[in-house]
C-alpha cells in the first residue's frame, strides 16, 4: 500500500484527475440512493395487505329500507338498499343545488338503483357518518355537522365532497365484487 | 531479522483469518450421528440458480397428494403460488390473486370462516389471499392422529434442517430395513438420514451403534401414486427431487430474486471500490 | 487533538450567524475534515469507520423491523417470516440485519486485536479503550436479545440458558431471574422486554460512541509505529484524506457483506432457530451465535456453575483493567519481539475458543486416543482442551503482560511518524 508510485502516464493530468473523483462521487451517490429505494417502499402496504384490498358480498343478505356494513381496506363500506321513495328523492335533486354535483345514476350501477355502495368514510376528516339523521333524509357526521343525502351526496356542512362510491362490479345478480 | 519476524508474523495473521473466515462460514457445529445427506443437482444450487418451474408444480402436486395428508404449511398463501418465481406464475397476471389457476387451485381447499349472518363457525372455499389451511385444530389433535409425533409445519422445512432440500430428498428416499440388532417399536421407521441417537434401542456392539434415527413417518412416496401430466416419469426419486424443490422455493419463495440483486449489488461495489481505488490512489500520491 | 487549533473560517452570513450560536459546524469540520491523521495508519484502522457503518446499518434497518414485528409468542415467529415474504424488500432489510449482527461482531473483533497489537490502549488513552469496552459489552447485550427475538427454538433455549446463568448467583439469584423474566419461566414477558430492551441498547451504544469520538480527538488517534504527533510532517488532514482510505475499506467490507447477505444468508444462523419455539422440547445441541461462543467455551470449561458466569463476565472484565496490566514503555508490538508472538497465540487462542464453543464438551480432541478422567471429565475432550485454552486467555493479560512487559529487550523506536515511513521506504528499496 505505502510503496511511492512513479508517476503513471496521465495520473498527473488535472482533467484525468477531476473525473476519477465526480465519478467516485457520483458511485457513493448512486449507491445511497439505491439503498433508500428499499428502506422508503418497505412503509407502502405488503403482499398480504395487498390481497385484502378486494372483497365480494352477498346483496341478498340486505333487506329493503336497510344498511350492512363491512370492513373494507380497515375502513366501513356501507351497502344500503334504498327505498323507492329515497330513490325518488335523491333523483329529483336539481343539479344546480348541489355543492358537488354529481347524478344519482352516476353513482349506481344502472337497473340496480335500490343498491348504494358507500365508503363510510366522511370526505371531510374521514369519521363515520351516521344513517336517518341530518336533513336530507340520508347520512349525518357527528364530528363536525356534514348533511349527506339518500344518495351520499354533500349538502350542508364542511365536507367537501360526495361519500365516495368505491368502484365494484356485478359477479352475478346478487354478488358483487369490491376493490 | 526484523523485516523476516514482520513477514511470517503477516502470513500467520492472514491464515489465522483465513481460518477465522472457514470456521465462522461453515458453521462448525456436529450433525449429530446421520448419515450427510445426498448430493443431488438442484438447478437453484449456486449464486446464479433458479427454480425449474415445471419441477415446482410437480412438487406442489406431489406435496397436496401426499404430505398435506399430514403436514400443513401455514406461512404459504394461496397467492404465493402465483407470484414471480413461483410455481403457478402467469405474465399475463401481475396480481396473483386474479390467476385463474391460482384461484382453482385455492378453492380445492375449505377454510375456516364466520358466517356473519349468525355469527356460526363454517368452512367456505379458500380464495388466493387465504394461508395454506391448518391440518388439525391444535397440537394436541395432531399428535393424537400420528402416534403421538406432530408433524412439522413444513413452510420453511429446509430453512429449518441442515442439508435443505438435499437433507428432504435424502430423507424421502432413504428408508432401509433397519440393521439386525436395532430393536424399532411399532409405528416407527429407521431412517439413516435422520438426526438421533440409537443407542437404547441398540442390541449388538455399543462401539457400533447404526448412524440415523427413528421417526414415526412410514416412507411416504410410492410409484404411481402422484399423476404426472408432464410426462415425467413417476419415480419415488422423481416425486422427491420435485417436492423437495417445491418446499425449498416455499421456504424462501423470493431467493431468485435475492440472488439476482446480490450479482448487481456486487458488481456495483466492484466498480465503486475500483473507482475508489483510484482515487484513493491520486490523493495519497506521494503521501506515504 | 485538543491543542489542534480551530481552522475552521465560516464564509457566508448565515455560517458567521450559525457558528455564533450553535458551532456546531465548527465542531464537525474540525472532527471530521481538518482533523490532524497520522499518516502512517494502515487499513487495520480503517475498522473504526467501518464499525460506525455497522451502527448505522443494524438501527436503520432495526427501526425499520420494529415497523413489521410483533412482540407476541404467538405471533413473534409469523410476523418474522411475513416480513420475509409480504412486505416490501422486507427479505433483504430482515438478512440485512441478521448478518449485519455478524458482520459487527467481526469487525469489532478485528478493531479490538487492532487495538491490543498497536497498544492503542495505553496511556493516555486508557479512557478511550474503557469506552470501547463498554460498546463491546454493550453489543453482546443487544445481540443477545436480538436473536431472542424470533421465537424460535435457539432463541427460546437460548434465552432460557442465558437468563438462568444469573439464577447461579448465591442467594440473590433466583429472585433477580424471576423479575429479569418476569415470571417463572422464559415467556411473552420476557419475549416483550426483550423488544423493548434491544430497541433502547443500540441508542445507548451511539452514545457511548459519541464519547469514544470524543475521548479518540481529545488524545489523537495511535498509529501504528505508537508514537505521538510530533509535528505538521506526521499527519494529513482527516478529509479528503482518511475519508477515502476508510471509504475504500468499507467498499471492501461490505462486498464482503453482501455476499452473505445475498448469498449465504443462513449460514451464521442455526437451522432449529426456523423451527418455532417449543418449551417442551429443547434442541439436540444448543449453541450461541458464533461471536459469543468464545465467552461460551469459557463458561462451559469451569466445573461450578456459579464460578464458570464468573469466569465467563471475567474474560470480559479483564479486558477494563488491561491499561494498567501492560507494563512495557513501548505502545506498538511491531517494536516488541517477543510479545508479539505472545500476541498471535493469543489470536489463535481466541479463534480455538470460539471452536471449542460450538463442539460437544465430551467429544474427544483426538478420536480413538486413549483417556482418563480428571475432575468431572475425560482428559482427551473439549471440555480439557478448553480449560487450557481458558488458562492462556488470563494468563496472557494477568501474567504474560505484565510480566514480558518488564523483561523484554525493546526494538529500538522510531523518533516520530515521518521517521517511521521514511525507515519504511528505505527497507522497501533495500
Amino acid at each position: 500500500m505505502s510503496e511511492p508510485e512513479k508517476d503513471h502516464g496521465g495520473e498527473g493530468d488535472p482533467n484525468r484527475r477531476d473525473f476519477i473523483y465526480i465519478a467516485a462521487g457520483a458511485a457513493a451517490v448512486g449507491a445511497v440512493g439505491a439503498v433508500v429505494v428499499p428502506l422508503v417502499a418497505q412503509m407502502n402496504p405488503a403482499a398480504d395487505t395487498l390481497a385484502m384490498a378486494s372483497t365480494e358480498f352477498d346483496l341478498s343478505k340486505v333487506s329493503e329500507g336497510m344498511q350492512v356494513v363491512i370492513k373494507w381496506r380497515g375502513k366501513p363500506l356501507f351497502i344500503r338498499y334504498r327505498t323507492p321513495k329515497e330513490i325518488a328523492a335523491a333523483q329529483e335533486v336539481k343539479l344546480s343545488d348541489l355543492k358537488d354535483p354529481q347524478a344519482d345514476s352516476d353513482r349506481v350501477t344502472a337497473g340496480k338503483e335500490q343498491y348504494l355502495i358507500l365508503v363510510g368514510s366522511c370526505t371531510h376528516l374521514g369519521c363515520v357518518p351516521t344513517f336517518g339523521e341530518g336533513q336530507f333524509g340520508g347520512w349525518f357526521c357527528p364530528c363536525h355537522g356534514s348533511h349527506y343525502d339518500t344518495s351520499g351526496r354533500i349538502r350542508v356542512g364542511p365536507a367537501p365532497t360526495n361519500l365516495e362510491v368505491p368502484t365494484y362490479e356485478y359477479l352475478t345478480d346478487t354478488r358483487v365484487k369490491i376493490g | 531479522m526484523s523485516a523476516f519476524m514482520t513477514k511470517s508474523l503477516k502470513k500467520v495473521l492472514g491464515a489465522v483469518a483465513v481460518a477465522a473466515a472457514l470456521a465462522g462460514a461453515s458453521g462448525a457445529y456436529a450433525a449429530g450421528g446421520a448419515e450427510h445427506p445426498k448430493h443431488v443437482d438442484f438447478t437453484f444450487k449456486g449464486p446464479f440458480g433458479t427454480f425449474d418451474q415445471g419441477q415446482l408444480q410437480r412438487g406442489y402436486k406431489v406435496y397436496k397428494e401426499v404430505c398435506a395428508n399430514c403436514h400443513s404449511a401455514t406461512l404459504m398463501s394461496f397467492r404465493n403460488l402465483g407470484q414471480k418465481g413461483g410455481p403457478f406464475y402467469d405474465p399475463k397476471y401481475k396480481n396473483p390473486n386474479d390467476n385463474p389457476v391460482v384461484k382453482a387451485i385455492a378453492a380445492e381447499f375449505e377454510v375456516p370462516d364466520i358466517d356473519t349472518d349468525t355469527g356460526e363457525d363454517i368452512t367456505r372455499p379458500a380464495t388466493p389471499s387465504d394461508n395454506f389451511p391448518e391440518k388439525y385444530p391444535n397440537t394436541y389433535a395432531a399428535a393424537a392422529g400420528n402416534g403421538g409425533a406432530i408433524p412439522p409445519d413444513l413452510s420453511v422445512i429446509t430453512k429449518a434442517r441442515h442439508g435443505g432440500a438435499e437433507y428432504i430428498y435424502s430423507l424421502l428416499t432413504g428408508y432401509v430395513t433397519p440393521p439386525k440388532g436395532l430393536n424399532v417399536a411399532p409405528g416407527q421407521y429407521y431412517n439413516p438420514y435422520m438426526a438421533g441417537s440409537l443407542a437404547t434401542q441398540w442390541d449388538g456392539d455399543p462401539h457400533h451403534v447404526p448412524v440415523g434415527g427413528v421417526l414415526a413417518m412410514a416412507p411416504p412416496l410410492n410409484q404411481g401414486a402422484v399423476t404426472y401430466d408432464d410426462g415425467t416419469p413417476e419415480t419415488v426419486d422423481n416425486y422427491a427431487k420435485d417436492v423437495s424443490a417445491f418446499l425449498q422455493w416455499a421456504g424462501d419463495p423470493h431467493t431468485t430474486l435475492r440472488k439476482k440483486t446480490g450479482v448487481a449489488v456486487l458488481i456495483y461495489l466492484f466498480l465503486f471500490g475500483g473507482l475508489t481505488y483510484a482515487a484513493y490512489r491520486q490523493l495519497w500520491h506521494g503521501k506515504h | 487533538m485538543s491543542e489542534h487549533p480551530s481552522t475552521y473560517d465560516p464564509k457566508t452570513g448565515v455560517e458567521k450567524w450559525l457558528d455564533k450560536r450553535l458551532p456546531i459546524v465548527r465542531l464537525a469540520y474540525d472532527s471530521f475534515v481538518d482533523y490532524p491523521t497520522p499518516r502512517n495508519l494502515n487499513y487495520w484502522w480503517t475498522f473504526g469507520g467501518i464499525l460506525s457503518v455497522c451502527l448505522v446499518i443494524q438501527i436503520v434497518t432495526g427501526i425499520i423491523l420494529a415497523m413489521h414485528y410483533v412482540p407476541h409468542i404467538d405471533h413473534a415467529f409469523a410476523s418474522v417470516e411475513r416480513i420475509m415474504r409480504d412486505v416490501n424488500y422486507g427479505w433483504l432489510i430482515r438478512y440485512v440485519h441478521a448478518n449485519g449482527a455478524s458482520m459487527f461482531f467481526f469487525a469489532v473483533f478485528i478493531h479490538m486485536f487492532r487495538g491490543l497489537y498497536y497498544g492503542s490502549y495505553k496511556a493516555p488513552r486508557e479512557v478511550l479503550w474503557i469506552l470501547g469496552c463498554i460498546i463491546f459489552f454493550l453489543m453482546i447485550a443487544t445481540a443477545f436479545m436480538g436473536y431472542v427475538l424470533p421465537w424460535g427454538q435457539m432463541s427460546f433455549h437460548g434465552a432460557v440458558v442465558i437468563t438462568n446463568l444469573i439464577g447461579s448467583i448465591p442467594v440473590i439469584g433466583g429472585p433477580i431471574l424471576t423479575w429479569l423474566q418476569g415470571g417463572f419461566a422464559v415467556d411473552q414477558p420476557t419475549l416483550n422486554r426483550f423488544f423493548s430492551l434491544h430497541y433502547l441498547l443500540p441508542f445507548v451504544i451511539a452514545g457511548v460512541v459519541i464519547l469514544h469520538i470524543w475521548a479518540l480527538h481529545v488524545t489523537g488517534q495511535n498509529n501504528p509505529a505508537g508514537v505521538e504527533i510530533k509535528s505538521k510532517e506526521d499527519t494529513v488532514p482527516f478529509t479528503p484524506y482518511a475519508t477515502v482510505k476508510d471509504g475504500l475499506g468499507i467498499i471492501i467490507f461490505l462486498f464482503l457483506f453482501a455476499i452473505f447477505v445475498f448469498f449465504l444468508p443462513n449460514s451464521l444462523g442455526h437451522a432449529d432457530n426456523y423451527i418455532p419455539a417449543n418449551p417442551l422440547v429443547t434442541p439436540a445441541h444448543i449453541v450461541p451465535e458464533w461471536y459469543l461462543l468464545p465467552f461460551y467455551a469459557i463458561l462451559r470449561a469451569v466445573p461450578d456453575k456459579f464460578l464458570g458466569v464468573v469466569a465467563m463476565f471475567a474474560a470480559i472484565a479483564v479486558l477494563f483493567i488491561l491499561p494498567w496490566l501492560d507494563t512495557s514503555k513501548v505502545k506498538s508490538m511491531r517494536y516488541r519481539p517477543v510479545m508479539r508472538w505472545f500476541f498471535v497465540i493469543f489470536v489463535v487462542v481466541c479463534l480455538a475458543l470460539g471452536w471449542c464453543g460450538a463442539q460437544l464438551p465430551d467429544t474427544p480432541v483426538i478420536p480413538g486416543l486413549p483417556s482418563f478422567n480428571l475432575i468431572d471429565g475425560a482428559f482427551n475432550s473439549y471440555l480439557w482442551l478448553t480449560r487450557f485454552l481458558t488458562l492462556y486467555y488470563f494468563a496472557f493479560f494477568l501474567v504474560i503482560m505484565p510480566w514480558i512487559g518488564l523483561k523484554e529487550e525493546p526494538l529500538p523506536v522510531p523518533a516520530s511518524i515521518s521517521e517511521a515511513i521514511l525507515a519504511e521506504h528505505a527497507k522497501k528499496k533495500g
